[in-house]
C-alpha cells in the first residue's frame, strides 16, 4: 500500500481574489508500514496535503499513485481508495451524529456494505483499540468528555480497517495526559497492525518520540524529509520557519558548546538521559 | 462545490465603489432597483444597462465573478421567460404550434422581464460584493435609526443581522468540513433515490446543528463576559461619516433616475426592432 505523490500542486479558489496556492510541487513517497510525521506551521499546507491522500481533493496539477495505480486516471475507484486510506480530521469529535457510541462507530463499516454483525464486531474492536471503556458503548456520544469523544471518532475511522491511517492533529485541544494516551495508543496500533500511519502535528515534541520519519512543510513546499535525527540537526533553520526542535536538542547543543562530549542527535528525553549519564 | 455561492459574498478590491459609505450604496441600490420598473422602452433599458456597466467597471470586480452569482436563479429566469413568452395576450402572432402561440408582445414581455430580473440580481449583488457584511449592517442600522422613536429595537436587529451574516461563511466552512469527514467515512451523498439522499444528509445535519448551537453558546458567553447590553448609549469605534464622494454618488444616482423617468415619458414607447 505504498503512497507516491509526484509534483502535487493545489490552488484554492482559482481565478478569484481569494486565489491561494496551498501546495507547490510536493513529491513524497511513503512505503507501506511506515510511521510518518508531517510537521508544519499553521497554513503550511499540511491539512491540504493529507486530503489528497484519500482523494477528497484532487490536485490542480501532479500525479498521485496509490499502490502503483494512478488515482487520477479515469475510472479509478475512489470508494475503494477511501476504504483503504482512513482520514481522521482535526477535531474529529465534531462529526459524531448517532444516538449511541456503537452505532456511530458502525457508520463507516455500514457504508462499506458489511452485515450488521460484522459492523458491530469491527466497531467493538476499534473502540477497544483506542482504549474506550466498554460501559459507555450505549451512551450518547454527545454526553462524553472531549477526550472520549475523540476516541470514538478515531475508532469510527479505524473500524473501516484502513491500510493507511492519517490523523490530522489528533491531540489538538487535549490535556497532556490525554495527548500521551492517544499517541501511545496510535503507536501501539501501528506496531500491532503494521498499517501505515501518518501523523500531522505542529509540535515536534509530540511526534519525535513515535515516528520513523518526519516531513517538514513550509508555505506549501516540502522543506525537510528524513529521520527525526536528520531533521532536528537543522534546528536553526526550523526556527526560521516558526518551528522548534524538541527541547532536548537544545539542551544537548548547549552542553556540547560548554565542552561536554555528548551526542547532539538524540531526540527523546530517555535517550538524552542516557547520553548525559554516559558523560558524567 | 459549496464555495460557489456568491450571493451575499464580499469581494475585496480597491475601488471607488468599495470606498463609498454603506448608506449610499444601500439607498442607491434601492433607487436603482426601483428605477428598473419605471420605464417600458428600449432607450430606458439602454440607459440602465450603461449605468450598471459603468458601476461594474468602477467596482473592479471581474465580470465572471458577477455572472457566477446568477447561476442559482437560472431556473427562476427560465420559468419567467417561458411564462411571459406563451401567456402574454395581444400583439401579432409570430409562431403558433397548436395551442401555444408566440406573439411579438409576448416575446417583448419575456425579454424585458428576463433583463429586469438579471439586473435586479446583478444590481443587488454588486452592493454585497463591494460592501463588507459589517459595513452593510452598520449602514442599515443607521438608516433605520429613526424607527427607534417608535420603539423598534434597531440596534438589536442590526446586531442579529450582522451575527447571522458573520456566521454564513463559518457554517459553510463547517458544512464543507463535516461533509468531507463523512465522505472519508464512506458516506455516499450523491447517488440513490431522493429518500436515500435525504437520509444521507442526517450525518451532516446533526453535527452541523450541534456545532451551530455550540458556537451560539460560546458567542453569547463571550458577549456577556464583555458586558454587552444592547444599543442604549453605545458609541461606535468607526462612526459613519459622509464624504464628498458619497454626495457625488447620491447626485449621480438621482440624476440617473430623473433622466430615466424623462426617457420613459418622452421617448416613444414603440421603438422595437425585430
Amino acid at each position: 500500500m505504498s503512497i507516491k505523490l509526484e509534483n502535487i500542486n493545489y490552488v484554492y479558489s482559482e481565478g478569484t481574489a481569494y486565489r491561494k496556492q496551498a501546495l507547490k510541487d510536493v513529491s513524497i513517497e511513503i512505503p507501506h508500514g511506515q510511521f510518518v510525521g508531517i510537521i508544519g506551521h499553521t497554513g503550511s499546507g499540511k491539512s491540504t496535503l493529507i486530503q489528497h491522500l484519500n482523494g477528497l481533493i484532487k490536485a490542480t496539477d501532479g500525479v498521485y499513485y496509490f499502490n502503483g495505480e494512478n488515482v487520477y486516471a479515469d475510472g479509478y475507484n475512489m470508494k475503494s481508495l477511501r476504504n483503504q486510506v482512513g482520514l481522521v480530521f482535526q477535531y474529529p469529535e465534531h462529526q459524531l451524529f448517532e444516538i449511541d457510541v456503537l452505532s456511530d462507530v458502525c457508520f463507516g463499516p455500514k457504508n462499506q456494505g458489511l452485515s450488521k454483525e460484522e459492523c458491530e464486531k469491527r466497531a467493538r474492536e476499534a473502540l477497544e483499540a483506542v482504549g474506550f471503556p466498554g460501559k459507555f458503548y450505549s451512551q450518547s456520544p454527545f454526553d462524553l468528555s472531549g477526550g472520549q469523544k475523540r476516541r470514538v471518532a478515531i475508532a469510527g475511522v479505524l473500524a473501516m480497517r484502513p491500510k493507511v491511517l492519517v490523523l490530522d492533529e489528533p491531540t489538538a485541544g487535549l490535556d497532556p495526559a490525554g495527548r500521551d494516551e492517544i499517541l501511545d495508543q496510535i503507536a501501539k496500533l501501528h506496531k500491532e497492525s503494521g498499517m501505515t500511519v501518518i501523523l500531522v502535528s505542529h509540535s515536534m515534541e509530540d511526534i519525535a518520540k513515535y515516528v520513523d520519519r518526519i516531513i517538514v512543510m513550509n508555505q506549501g513546499s516540502k522543506l525537510f524529509d528524513g529521520t527525526p535525527k536528520e531533521v532536528f540537526s537543522h534546528y536553526k533553520e526550523l526556527e526560521n520557519v516558526g518551528l522548534a526542535a524538541p527541547q532536548v536538542t537544545y539542551i544537548m547543543h548547549a552542553l556540547k558548546e560548554r565542552g561536554f562530549r555528548v551526542d547532539t542527535s538524540v531526540t527523546t528525553i530517555d535517550e538524552a538521559v542516557e547520553e548525559i549519564a554516559k558523560v558524567l | 462545490m459549496i464555495r460557489d455561492i456568491t450571493i451575499g459574498q464580499y469581494y475585496p478590491a480597491d475601488s471607488i465603489v468599495h470606498k463609498l459609505d454603506p448608506r449610499v450604496k444601500i439607498v442607491c441600490t434601492m433607487l436603482y432597483l426601483i428605477s428598473l420598473f419605471m420605464f417600458r422602452s428600449v432607450a430606458g433599458y439602454a440607459l440602465c444597462t450603461v449605468f450598471l456597466a459603468v458601476i461594474i467597471r468602477l467596482s473592479k470586480i471581474p465580470f465572471k465573478f458577477i455572472t457566477k452569482g446568477l447561476k442559482p436563479i437560472i431556473l427562476l429566469l427560465m420559468i419567467t421567460l417561458v411564462f411571459n413568452l406563451f401567456f402574454t395576450s395581444g400583439g401579432n402572432v409570430l409562431v403558433s404550434v397548436r395551442i401555444l402561440k408566440i406573439t411579438d408582445e409576448g416575446l417583448r414581455a419575456s425579454v424585458y422581464m428576463g433583463l429586469r430580473l438579471v439586473y435586479l440580481i446583478v444590481g443587488s449583488s454588486l452592493m454585497t460584493l463591494t460592501t463588507t457584511p459589517n459595513a452593510l449592517t452598520d449602514g442599515i442600522e443607521s438608516l433605520l435609526r429613526p424607527l427607534n422613536k417608535i420603539k423598534v429595537p434597531v440596534h438589536e436587529i442590526a446586531m442579529m443581522m450582522s451575527i447571522a451574516l458573520r456566521f454564513i461563511p463559518i457554517l459553510l466552512e463547517e458544512t464543507d468540513k463535516i461533509m468531507k469527514a463523512q465522505i472519508a467515512r464512506g458516506a455516499d451523498l450523491e447517488s440513490g433515490s431522493i429518500i436515500e439522499r435525504a437520509k444521507s444528509m442526517i450525518p451532516i445535519l446533526v453535527p452541523l446543528f450541534v456545532s451551530a448551537f455550540r458556537r451560539a453558546n460560546d458567542l453569547a458567553m463571550a458577549m456577556e463576559a464583555r458586558c454587552y447590553r444592547g444599543g442604549d448609549g453605545r458609541t461606535k469605534m468607526k462612526p459613519l461619516v459622509y464624504k464628498r464622494r458619497d454626495y457625488v454618488a447620491y447626485v449621480i444616482t438621482i440624476v440617473y433616475c430623473i433622466i430615466l423617468v424623462l426617457v420613459g415619458r418622452y421617448v416613444p414607447f414603440k421603438i422595437w426592432i425585430f
